[in-house]
């Protein structure tokens, strides 16, 4: 495998590692990255990069290796490269970069990307005002949700007057908090998803949710069932859990999912055994909008005596959700993902059939002896507050954001050719909406359309190039996983932000294509597959 | 107390977009403009003086937060977004 350490061959950073890719994993552990395709014909060039620093502007990269890449006895090189550095600081070319290098034979050059402005993060928001700068569209809505005026103003008494313990039984102020909690579990939390006060556990937030579901479940049952169910495109704290309960000696099934991106349910069927004690399935996926037959799964776990559990942080608040008729046995949710505060959540644990779990948190048992520690009051009256106007808002976000979402995918799909959408196109959340540029590199597009804050997947792994899990478990081409960019449509989006943005992406994708080697040989009809890559 | 009568629903109807007008941020703005006209739209056939009592009520408390939002939001102001440069109001 052919890997190049910048330091020494490649004028482009001092600690970038360049890695082939195509039909080979990638082997870099740096994080922030961008990948830079090479141009297929040999090319003569002089060294181009050329920029001062702080500057952001396009430049071409120019692969300066003498004698060929090492491995390699020729100077001529194809191949799919991508080169991954860290922030504008480290892709700039030192004014001392190795010249003498590049008195070898050039092997192609990259082609362009602008290296991503530093973040402005001034210590004082007031600054920034005062600066005049302006601040980018938010359409990450699936990352975080801003939280809804209507929330904060629930919340404030709690951060203000109303401080007591809400498990303080002995005075009044304790009273008061506890019954904020009560009424946010039991007339907002539990009536939204149709649940029993009783059976609403708060928690720090969907994460904590999913671990405690998962491992509690696993662990209480281990004397007997040793095999838990759960599938590929799931989110990271899941398959996480998973591999713990993995090292733990229990057994994990990760399903792979169709190309739509919904789980085979014959073959889910087939997947459980005697020893299976959970089937964790997530409602809505986070990166591709997919929503799971979660009925059809609850009554397929039910007629097993198998645990569901659905982790709905994308799904609570914007589908119509109900524990009973879906047959859920346990359920994630989040609050910063309804336009409530961050940093809680809530766990749903069925009643009858009776759920057990192992609690991972052990202390003062508050919440059933299942999670200690004292509940967050203003949290949790934010999170009822969250779910109380989700549900009274439901159906007039859920259209709104419908036909945001239209208005976006069909602007650009008729002005763009070659995009896809991930997901099935049917049974999905709107709000979520994933497409593939062909041919564009999405990293490199997400840092031209810097006015408008987006993500090429979720917002945990956001930090690395790795194409997202997600899209290659539901078979997408290496190149199309690495040209994904996910549109977060909520009830805060105006039109205006959807042209925008709509706007801005038909732009910079026909711009980055009109530099892109491979779109040029697209155009001139040669088929990509066809082409034999040299190196692998 | 009496039904509500359609020029004490316009006046609120009116006081609830001149608050709303106030938000500094755009899409909190924009949100509460879009979400007053419509629930007026939505709640135009209704008739039932019960039913009108109890929506001038909560347009009431509605229009309480939205001037105790409003305040808040001034006190924390944040740049002004791409799409407002571009068009200002």
């Amino acid at each position: 495998m052919l890997k190049v350490t910048a330091g020494s061959d490649v004028a482009v950073s001092g600690r970038s590692v360049i890695t082939a890719a195509r039909g080979s994993a990638y082997e870099t552990k740096t994080s922030r990255s961008v990948a830079l395709l090479i141009r297929l014909r040999t090319v003569r060039l002089p060294v181009t990069a050329s920029a001062a620093p702080g500057a952001s502007l396009c430049f071409s990269v120019v692969l300066c290796v003498p004698g060929g890449l090492p491995g390699q006895t020729g100077s001529r090189f194809s191949g799919f490269l991508s080169v991954f550095s860290g922030s504008q600081r480290r892709c700039l070319p030192r004014a001392g970069a190795p010249r003498a290098a590049c008195s070898g034979r050039w092997s192609g050059f990259m082609c362009g990307w602008e290296p991503r402005r530093e973040p402005p993060h001034p210590a004082n928001p007031r600054d920034a005002v005062e600066a005049g700068e302006l601040r980018p569209l938010y359409m990450d809505f699936q990352a975080t949700t801003p939280m809804d005026p209507r929330v904060l103003d629930a919340m404030l008494p709690y951060q203000v007057n109303f401080y007591g313990n809400p498990h303080s039984r002995t005075h009044a102020y304790g009273w008061e908090s506890e019954g904020a909690m009560e009424r946010a579990r039991k007339q907002q939390v539990a009536d939204l998803i149709a649940a029993d006060p009783r059976e609403i556990i708060f928690t720090s937030g969907a994460t904590e949710s999913n671990n405690m579901a998962i491992k509690g479940v696993a662990r209480f049952y281990r004397a007997k069932k040793r095999h838990v169910i759960t599938t590929q495109t799931e989110h990271k704290c899941v398959l996480d859990s998973c591999r713990v309960l993995e090292a733990e000696g229990f057994d994990v099934t990760y399903l792979p999912v169709q190309k739509n991106g919904l789980v085979d349910l014959e073959l889910l069927e087939r997947s459980i055994r005697p020893d299976t004690s959970l089937v964790s399935v997530m409602a809505v996926n986070n990166e591709i909008g997919v929503k799971q037959p979660i009925k059809e799964i609850g009554r397929l776990c039910r007629s097993k005596g198998v645990f569901f559990h659905t982790d709905a942080a994308q799904a609570v608040g914007k589908i119509p959700l109900n524990v009973t008729a879906s047959n859920i046995d346990l359920m994630s949710i989040s609050g910063h993902k309804i336009y409530g505060p961050k940093g809680v959540g809530a766990l749903y644990v069925r009643r009858r059939p009776r759920v057990r779990l192992e609690p991972l948190q052990n202390g003062g048992g508050q919440e059933r002896g299942l999670r200690s520690g004292t509940v967050p009051t203003p949290l949790a009256v934010g999170l009822g507050a969250a779910c109380l106007i989700a549900q009274q808002e439901m159906q007039y976000d859920h259209h709104r954001v419908s036909m945001l979402a239209n208005r976006l995918v069909q602007k650009i799909m008729l002005e763009l050719p070659d995009v896809v959408m991930n997901g099935d196109p049917e049974q999905r959340y709107p709000g979520c909406v994933n497409l593939s540029f062909a041919y564009v590199e999405g990293e490199s597009l997400l840092m031209a359309l810097k006015d408008v804050a987006l993500s090429s997947g979720s917002a945990c792994t956001s930090a690395s190039l790795e194409p997202s899990y997600v899209l290659r478990a539901i078979g997408a081409d290496e190149d199309l996983a690495h040209s994904s960019i996910r549109f977060g449509i909520g009830r805060f989006t105006t039109e205006e932000e959807v042209d925008y943005t709509a706007e801005k992406c038909i732009q910079q994708v026909t711009r980055l294509r009109e530099m892109s080697p491979l779109w040029e040989m697209v155009q001139e009809g040669i088929n990509l597959k066809s082409i034999n890559w040299t190196q692998h | 107390m009496a039904a509500s009568t359609s020029a004490q629903v316009i006046s609120l109807y009116r006081m609830l977009l001149r608050e709303s007008k106030k938000f500094p941020a755009y899409n909190y703005r924009t949100y509460a403009l879009r979400r007053v006209r419509d629930a007026f739209r939505a709640n135009r056939n209704v008739n039932d003086p019960k039913a009108v009592e109890r929506l001038m009520e909560e347009g009431e408390q509605t229009l309480a937060l939205l001037q105790r939002q409003v305040s808040i939001g001034k006190m924390y102001e944040t740049q002004k977004t791409i799409l407002e440069e571009k068009t200002p109001r």
